[in-house]
């Protein structure tokens, strides 16, 4: 470790793989250590024993559940919306070729004590419970509306300003029905609240655009998942930094981020050695997070916590026509709350678990002192479980852009059910390091024979 | 017409072996005496035709050097069809590594998983430290391909990918795809999504309709 870096990147989480994979690419000598002997950090996938040993450290796993390596349960519940920012990184940079993807079979959204799938096609829509026949009538004209909307052609606008009118204002000139707006508003467009109903309209309609471009992409649902789990996106991005040039540390205990008199960022210390770099990016768990700051700089603020159950279930869960992965959205106003609750399903189909066992997280943002019980609409749709991991993550934003002392810190995994508030913390991250914004270039295939 | 399959062959070896040789001798014919330890290795494929014409095309995956501070992602091996564990007949510590390796994988990868030990550099037989007998009964016991290589001369090369692709489960259908994302059952109808297709970017003229 006597060699100096361009940039030394902690945590292997996806955040921190696709800055160092992207950074490679750009030709930055990058060192990455994680604390952990495997990759993913936050956002990895463990298999049975390293689940249990998280989760239950007194516990083995039990044998009925099969074998170890059958397992990548994921911590953080996402899926890869198919027309979605993360969908772009993966094709530009070519990782596609280290990663398989299976589609998600079905999305679900909860209505009055019962769930019912968002339809994926015009026969699906017109019997859809979701809405009656009325109502149908004018989503269909809502939805034309959004699909015609021109910038540049006042006709396709109906008198509405997407810019300075609000959603509320679009909902009402199309008489939706407050059913209808959760529907939209949580289960395609895809809000974890309502404050979006107040502000202007355009970043629903393009979450909407989004969605419904996502949902034509390969039917069925919007969403991709990658094949034996989440883990394989920080290990594909990983490897595409190690084809460049990266190196590689994990089980690294890192000690102490070593500063100058001045504050700023000199090096890594690991025991006694010092790895020097011009440059560090973190997750928040390397910059103090959850720690007494003893002495020590304040760099990472709670920004809110998330709970999440990890549920074994040995069936498909109830209502979902047998489907071998979902997604189900609680609209927060269908059980008084303030933020949705969302599940996520994933099963062998996808590699993640023995056969006829399926994994389903469930997910919110806490806003009681008793986070487990929030979730408890959630754990009802699931029918029995047969083990439950539940945990509360503070979610850590950096007090500081890292500009003045060259120490860029990543954000926690969000509630949200996609990526990309991941994209995003990655493009902000990049241009605070690189001082500009980035620009996605077609990776160089090296010919082949 | 010719059969064509797809497989995915993993190299695994202690540094300086002469994995990266290995590859490049079986895809360009090449040898480079002072080869520079692998950071940045390509992503080659190489196909080889066996007597039934039938065509065995390996896409070749190499360590990146991520093997190194023992960071080597699950996602390398796994889904390989096949494995060559490469150790050089001249130093006998690098079977020892070789067999690390082989448990390693015997635990994590696929239990199908066709592995083939190699010993390299036998132009160097004058340093021979590792003899045939000691590693031909290690392979036998542990069910594994065994050969002897030469990166340099080239001998055996070709040998031991051609005894590789025939030992492979040539069963299933005729695979159409070409190119790179990674194999799981050769050839098998792949219910994956392909993200390369329909983005927008690049959009091919046969862009098929998934839905
Ligand atoms: C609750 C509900 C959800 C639906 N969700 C989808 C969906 O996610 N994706 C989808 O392709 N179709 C959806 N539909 C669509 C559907 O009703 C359209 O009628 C269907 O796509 C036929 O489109 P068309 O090309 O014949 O044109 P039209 O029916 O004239 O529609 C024009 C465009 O608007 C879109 N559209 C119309 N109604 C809806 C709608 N209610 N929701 C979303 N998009 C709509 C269509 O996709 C189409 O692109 C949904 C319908 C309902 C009632
Ligand atoms: N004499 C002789 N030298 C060889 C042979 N194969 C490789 N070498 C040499 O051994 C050295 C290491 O070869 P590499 O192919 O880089 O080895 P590697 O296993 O890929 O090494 P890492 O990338 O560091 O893991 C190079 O100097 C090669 O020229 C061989 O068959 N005979
Ligand atoms: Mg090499």
């Amino acid at each position: 470790m006597d060699e100096e870096y361009d940039v030394v990147v902690l945590g292997t989480g996806l955040t921190e793989c696709i800055l160092s994979g992207l950074l490679s690419v750009e030709g930055k000598k990058v060192l990455h250590m994680d604390r952990n002997d495997y990759y993913g950090g936050e956002s990895a996938s463990l298999n049975l024993t390293q689940l249990y040993r998280k989760f239950r450290p007194d516990k083995a796993p039990p044998t009925e559940l099969g074998r170890d390596r059958d397992y990548a349960v994921d911590l953080v519940p996402k899926f890869i919306i198919a027309s979605g920012e993360l969908t772009k990184i993966l094709v530009h940079t070519d990782v596609t070729r280290y990663l398989e993807f299976k589609q998600i079979a079905g999305s679900f959204v909860y209505r009055d004590g019962k769930i019912s799938k968002v339809p994926s096609t015009e026969m699906e829509a017109v019997k859809s419970p979701l809405m009656g026949l009325f109502e149908k009538r004018r989503a269909k004209k809502f939805f034309e509306f959004l699909q015609g909307w021109k910038d540049e052609d006042p006709a396709t606008h109906q008198g509405l300003d997407l810019d300075r009118d609000s959603m509320k204002t679009v909902y009402e000139k199309f008489g939706l029905e407050p059913g209808t707006q959760d529907f939209i508003g949580h289960a395609m467009a895809l809000y974890l609240d309502d404050d979006y109903i107040s502000k202007p309209a355009r970043p629903t309609y393009q979450r909407i655009v989004l969605y419904t471009s996502s949902m034509a992409r390969y039917g069925k649902s919007p969403y991709i998942y990658p094949l034996y789990g989440l883990g394989e996106l920080p290990q594909s991005f990983a490897r595409l930094s190690a084809i460049y040039g990266g190196t590689y540390m994990l089980d690294k205990h890192i000690d102490e981020i070593v500063t100058d008199s001045d504050g700023k960022f000199v090096g890594v210390r690991s025991g006694n050695e010092t790895v020097k770099a011009k440059q560090v990016i973190g997750d928040p768990s390397y910059f103090g997070a959850g720690k007494e700051i003893e002495g020590g700089k304040l760099r990472v603020v709670e920004d809110g916590k998330v709970v999440r159950a990890i549920c074994i279930l040995k069936h498909p869960i109830p209502g979902t026509d047998d489907s071998d992965s979902v997604q189900i959205v609680i609209p927060q106003n269908q059980v008084n709350r303030r933020n949705d609750i969302y599940i996520a399903m994933v099963s062998s189909t996808h590699k993640v678990c023995a056969t006829d066992v399926y994994v389903a997280i469930v997910s919110t943002i806490v806003e009681t002192d008793r986070p487990e019980q929030e979730i408890a609409p959630g754990l009802q749709l699931l029918g029995p479980i047969y083990d439950k991991f539940v945990s509360v993550s503070p979610l850590y934003t950096p007090v500081s852009s890292g500009q003045a002392d060259n120490i860029f810190i990543t954000r926690s995994y969000d509630a949200t059910s996609h990526f990309e508030t991941v994209v995003e913390d990655v493009q902000d991250v990049w241009k605070r390091v690189v001082g500009k914004d980035l620009e996605l270039k077609k990776r160089e295939v090296e010919a082949e024979p | 017409m010719s059969k064509q399959f797809q497989f995915k062959l993993v190299l695994l070896g202690e540094s300086a072996v002469g994995k990266s040789s290995l590859v490049l001798r079986f895809v360009k014919d090449q040898f480079d005496d002072y080869r520079e330890s692998t950071i940045g290795a390509a992503f080659l494929t190489q196909t080889v035709t066996l007597e039934d014409q039938t065509m065995v095309k390996f896409e070749i995956w190499d360590t990146a050097g991520q093997e190194r501070y023992k960071s080597l992602a699950p996602m390398y091996y796994r889904n390989a069809n096949c494995a060559v564990v490469v150790y050089d007949i001249t130093q006998s510590a690098s079977l020892e590594k070789a067999r690390t390796w082989i448990r390693e994988l015997q635990r994590q990868a696929d239990p199908s998983i066709i592995i083939a030990l190699c010993g390299n550099k036998t132009d160097l037989s004058a340093r021979r430290q590792v003899t045939q007998e000691e590693a031909k009964k290690y392979a036998e016991e542990e069910g594994l391909m065994w050969g002897e290589t030469s990166a340099k001369s080239g001998e055996g090369v070709s040998d031991i990918f051609t005894a590789i692709a025939k030992k492979l489960p040539l069963t299933a259908a005729p695979s159409s795809r070409a190119g790179g994302a990674r194999g799981g059952a050769p050839g098998a109808a792949r219910a994956g999504v392909d993200l390369n297709k329909q983005s927008g970017a690049q959009g091919g003229p046969n862009e098929a309709c998934n839905c």
